[in-house]
């Protein structure tokens, strides 16, 4: 069909190829050897040239946006730059040496242990339900629709959303008051409650991801699997231990690196909900204040960095520990 | 390629052999914990609809966030919440943003899958690294630095900055094309060669169209998190004309203060085109983060 619509200018090149161009006919044609008369394609400066000119956009737009800023980046790290001036001092390895002593700088990072903790929580819910919900059960999809559903909701208005639920009377405590538990609590008012009731918020918004990545590899399992293991008498525990789990293993090896750099680089629940207060700014949170308001860029950068850094060692130790068969770029 | 197997509604029609011995003593169990997610889900959602449905004397009143509004058709929030929270402005922005940013994403990126899947070429083995690479990279880092490169563009409070941005880092859409483009035959390349047709007409005549699967899988992925992205539009488009429906929203927090019915209205109008396109499109949704996600 395709190729019907493909112009044919008129071609002195190739008699052979006229009845019916197939695949099989076309086969020996792929070979290097010249074709009679030259056709411009397969001139080797333009065959040479053909590809760079489809990534030239691409791979400009990479380097701008992907690679620049990280090199400089790296570079403004060693210096004192607040971002305006043209003029920056080289100032060594004292902003790294700044983030590593000043114990207040490096503490954020313990708020990402809330988020980790929740994100253990959000891969042991979504796995339950996915095994759950791979079975025939009625109204399979509607609660498959409801459990992704947060995923795609825009962060600010679950922000906003959350805010009014932890709210003192809001709903939170409205249906506590249900259950008889009245006492008014202001959720978000202590640093240990704030923390735990955000990364709540995430467990909220980001367990569907999980959830349908688990279920796409569950479904994949193909049926004869269990029907077999069914006759040899596997109670429903034996299933998921020896059919289930191997065979989302390489789905829960990306879930448990996403977690990890996820709960490392938190930004949007805790900046839109409390912008920081209440000690519940995150390593991002202190290095988006630090570059765009305190105009301290060659702290944010050296930030950055180590964030960065960190980043990538976690991504590599995973890698060596489970080589993941899913990164076939060729 | 898998999208296209997954599309099919019943990939395993085994299974529903085997789902009929369920033991009968867990199922209630079962329903139960699914209820009772699906209301853990739906309650604050449903709680911010009814806020937005009410008047500010009746959220002020003590009644409690789950009473319901006296009257089901007051829209008056919603006008307040569009006129003066500037969501009309809000959404033309992302629209504009939207447009040129999914239709530059789908092109650069089935380009460079294109160039990568159908042709050798010296440094390959590079370019694809450098691809790879970047995927490690998450973007909430380096704004630090990116920011002072768009600054030096003169692109900083304009609507280009996000498109670009938007346009310039998604490797995931690179991907999804490369999978979906490895299924194409050859042999329809080489025909269209023998036809005389060139490397750019074989491009845009034959691999682009069919890779109609795969565009829509990235129009998707990439509407939805474009739409939502809050980071580089508050970043980078502070000015207030320049709001996109996340920093519109997101502005609302100083003016409505403790005025819940606007914010929730606000909120509320946010969501629905989310949902509506979740509600319409759930199949490819669902494929396409997946995808997304596991690259």
């Amino acid at each position: 069909m395709t190729r019907s619509r493909t112009v044919s200018t008129a071609s002195p090149p190739a008699p052979p190829a006229e009845p019916g161009p197939t695949g099989k006919q076309n086969a020996p044609r792929r070979s290097r050897q010249p074709a009679r008369g030259g056709a411009p394609w397969r001139d080797r400066p333009m065959r040479t040239i053909t590809p760079w000119l489809f990534l030239l956009a691409p791979l400009a737009l990479l380097v701008t946006f992907t690679y620049v800023p990280v090199g400089n980046m790296i570079y403004y790290s060693f210096t004192d730059w607040d971002g305006v001036s043209p003029d920056r001092d080289y100032v060594g390895t004292k902003n790294y040496t700044e983030i590593f002593t000043r114990p207040e700088l490096f503490r954020v990072f313990a708020v990402s242990f809330y988020y980790l903790a929740a994100s253990v929580v959000q891969i042991v819910i979504a796995l339950y339900f996915a095994t759950v919900l791979s079975f025939d059960l009625r109204f399979r999809n509607l609660f498959k629709g409801i459990l992704f559903f947060p995923y795609l909701i825009n962060g600010v208005a679950i922000g906003f959303v959350f805010l009014y639920f932890f709210q003192d009377g809001g709903t939170l405590d409205s249906v506590l008051s249900w259950f008889g538990v009245g006492a008014d609590h202001a959720w978000l008012g202590s640093p240990e409650s704030a923390n735990t009731s955000m990364a709540g918020v995430s467990v909220w918004r980001f367990t569907g991801l999980n959830f349908v990545l688990f279920l796409g590899a569950i479904q994949s399992i193909p049926g004869e699997l269990y029907e077999a293991a069914q006759l040899d008498g596997a109670s429903r525990w034996q299933q998921f231990r020896h059919i289930i789990a191997p065979s989302i293993r390489p789905v829960l090896s990306l879930s448990v690196i996403l977690a990890i750099s996820g709960s490392l680089s938190v930004f949007e629940i805790p900046y839109i909900m409390t912008g920081g207060a209440t000690e519940t700014s995150t390593f991002v949170i202190q290095t988006v204040k630090f570059a765009f308001q305190f105009n301290k860029t060659g702290l944010a950068s050296a930030c950055a960095v180590v964030l960065l850094a960190i980043i990538l060692v976690v991504t590599w130790i995973q890698r060596r520990l489970v080589p993941d068969e899913k990164v076939d770029l060729v | 390629m898998t999208l296209t197997t997954a599309a099919r509604p019943h990939p395993h029609p085994q299974k529903q052999k085997q789902t009929r011995r369920r033991p009968r003593v867990g199922t209630t169990l079962t329903y139960l914990s699914l209820i009772a997610a699906s209301a853990v889900v739906l309650l604050p959602l449903v709680v911010i609809f009814l806020t937005s449905l009410k008047s500010y004397g009746e959220i002020s009143d003590g009644q409690g966030a789950l009473a319901l509004p006296d009257d089901w058709l007051n829209f008056s929030n919603y006008a307040t919440a569009f006129t003066d929270g500037h969501l009309l402005t809000a959404f033309g922005n992302t629209a504009f943003i939207l447009l040129f940013s999914i239709t530059g994403t789908v092109i650069i990126g089935s380009m460079t899958a294109y160039a990568i899947d159908r042709f050798d070429f010296r440094f390959k083995k590079l370019v694809m690294a450098l691809f790879l690479i970047a995927t490690l990279v998450p973007a909430v880092t380096t704004q630090v630095a990116t920011f002072q490169v768009v600054n030096s563009f003169g692109l900083f409070n304009s609507r280009w900055a996000p498109i670009l941005l938007y346009m310039g880092t998604d490797i995931v859409a690179i991907y999804i094309f490369l999978q979906f483009i490895r299924g194409i035959p050859r042999s329809l390349d080489e025909a269209a060669r023998l036809d005389g047709a060139n490397s750019f007409t074989i491009y845009r005549k034959i691999i682009f169209p069919l890779l109609k699967p795969a565009i829509a899988t990235v129009v998707i992925i990439k509407g939805i998190t474009t739409y939502n992205d809050f980071y580089i539009p508050f970043l980078y488009m502070p000015s207030e004309d320049l709001g996109t429906m996340s920093t519109a929203l997101f502005r609302f927090k100083g003016p409505f203060g403790a005025h819940w019915e606007n914010i929730s209205a606000g909120a509320v109008l946010v969501i629905v085109p989310t949902l509506v396109i979740f509600l319409f499109l759930q199949r490819y949704i669902y494929n396409g983060f997946a995808q997304g996600a596991t690259k």
